[in-house]
């Protein structure tokens, strides 16, 4: 989406409903929060309905329906019925997991715009492995009736080291799925995935494996079904404009109705993120101090603060450079200029030089238990 | 890639995948699709506000140069009918 040009105010165009941090599926590189078991208490009904008049007011048009599994919630269709009379172009992003044949209609009849399907992997043991459950074959199942009842359809697929071969195999299934578009991006090492780095960081042959069976597949069906190649950051040496700048078009609402620049941002450490419950998204947006922080350019340092690139970039990505750096004002240090770049190229190397196999490295997986346990550890 | 529109079509906005509507906020008309959006310009937003499955190509050439009578439009909706069905905004009906 457009929208960071200077010309215009910036909007919250995107709006991500994690409606809640429930979910039956333990994937390690899951992007809620690793300290997620301790956030209980979510928005209700009333409160969502009027986030989605706020943020439709300010000019926001796209409404993701996300979590966890927003399917958990009893008044997603309320929601989303809702959603759609303000305008919204609707989009449910979603496991599968807790999903049937009369909730799709419903969905339907509430005015859903579009469904999004998340797999684990192509085969049947290792989505499942992944996903922490037996998922797949009711996958398959919701994918095909997605269809049926007309939806357009997106398949996303978070690549790593485990499926990173599978892709050719990935987009066949996707074919027969008759998906209109396909997402593949590689995972982000945030959150979860950050504390699996080492289990999902693939080899940069492997990377460049699947990224040239995904452009073959992508000219062949030119035209039938849009197929998205994500590369990974960490084998660039530019960063990315991560959310297209802080504050500039997305708008994140947590479950218990905290307000994100993005999805990650809670664990930026220094930052009082707004509450819906007490605040209206006008004054969240335009005017908390949150979500002014990493606006414009007077907050960067070396080497970002003069270079050229700043206005493109933005610096990239605030929770990296944190990560990484431990000072979410340093450069992204995915950037070759960045002092601390040697750190991307490092991880990157472990990934090089692993010779166990994946059944050997220990993975976390998502769920309450470990949640507790590095909460617990990080204080 | 689907063959150009004739003078008779009567082209369609894509839905489901693709809805268009004007926003206030922006100032312009807009495509939503999933996870996306494409803001308009004010001669593609006129273009495709008159697609609606029921004008032929040539009708809707007629309406926007009896809107703009100065210019020569014939050439210029076509160019961007093919992008839009390029880009599957729209589809003949």
């Amino acid at each position: 989406m457009d929208g960071s040009a200077t010309d215009r105010p910036s909007l919250p165009l995107w709006l991500l409903a994690e409606l809640t941090y429930k979910c039956p599926l333990q994937c390690p590189y899951c992007s809620n929060p690793v300290d997620f078991a301790r956030y209980r208490e979510e928005l209700d009904t009333e409160d969502w309905i009027r986030v989605f008049r706020q943020a439709r007011a300010m000019g926001a048009t796209q409404l993701g329906f996300s979590g966890g599994e927003p399917l958990t919630r009893r008044d997603l269709e309320v929601l989303i019925a809702e959603a759609r009379s303000l305008g919204f172009y609707t989009n449910l992003i979603t496991s599968g997991v807790g999903m049937d044949e009369a909730r799709i209609a419903a969905f339907r009849e509430a005015g859903l715009d579009h469904i999004q399907v998340s797999f684990q992997a192509s085969t049947e043991e290792l989505n499942n492995y992944i996903a922490g459950t037996d998922a797949f074959r009711h996958k398959m199942e919701m994918a095909r009736l997605v269809k049926a009842y007309g939806y357009p359809m997106v398949l996303c697929f978070v690549l790593h080291r485990g499926n990173e071969a599978q892709v050719g195999d990935i987009l066949e299934l996707a074919i027969s799925l008759e998906a209109d578009y396909v997402e593949l991006a590689t995972a982000q090492y945030y959150g979860w995935a950050w504390h699996n780095r080492d289990y999902l960081m693939p080899t940069r042959a492997q990377l460049e494996a699947a990224e040239r069976v995904a452009h073959q597949y992508q000219e062949r069906l030119r035209g039938r079904m849009k197929i998205f190649y994500v590369v990974p950051d960490y084998f660039e040496d530019r960063p990315k404009a991560c959310m297209n700048g802080w504050g500039s078009i997305f708008l994140t609402i947590a479950p218990d109705g905290t307000a994100l620049p993005c999805h990650s941002a809670r664990s930026l450490p220094g930052l009082s993120f707004p509450n819906v419950r007490e605040h209206s998204i006008e004054w969240i947006w335009k005017d908390s101090p949150a979500f002014n922080r990493f606006r414009g350019f007077d907050w960067m340092k070396a080497p970002c603060k003069t270079c050229p690139e700043r206005f493109k970039d933005f610096g990239g990505c605030r929770c990296q450079a944190y990560l990484l750096t431990g000072d979410p004002e340093n450069a992204d240090p995915v950037c070759s200029l960045s002092p601390h770049h040697h750190r991307i190229l490092e991880a990157a190397q472990v990934a090089e030089l692993r010779t166990e196999p994946a059944d050997e490295v220990p993975v976390v997986f998502r769920n309450t238990i470990n949640s507790k346990a590095l909460s617990s550890k990080e204080g | 890639m689907s063959p150009p529109l004739a003078d008779d079509d009567r082209p369609e906005i894509a839905t489901p995948s693709f809805r268009f509507q004007w926003e206030e906020a922006q100032q312009a008309h807009v495509l939503l699709y999933p996870e996306g959006m494409v803001r308009l310009n004010p001669a593609a937003g006129a273009i495709l506000q008159l697609c609606d499955g029921d004008r032929e190509v040539r009708e809707i050439i007629a309406t926007l140069s009896a809107q703009f009578p100065d210019a020569d439009l014939a050439d210029d909706v076509h160019t961007f009918l093919e992008t839009a069905i390029d880009n599957g905004w729209i589809r003949n009906r």
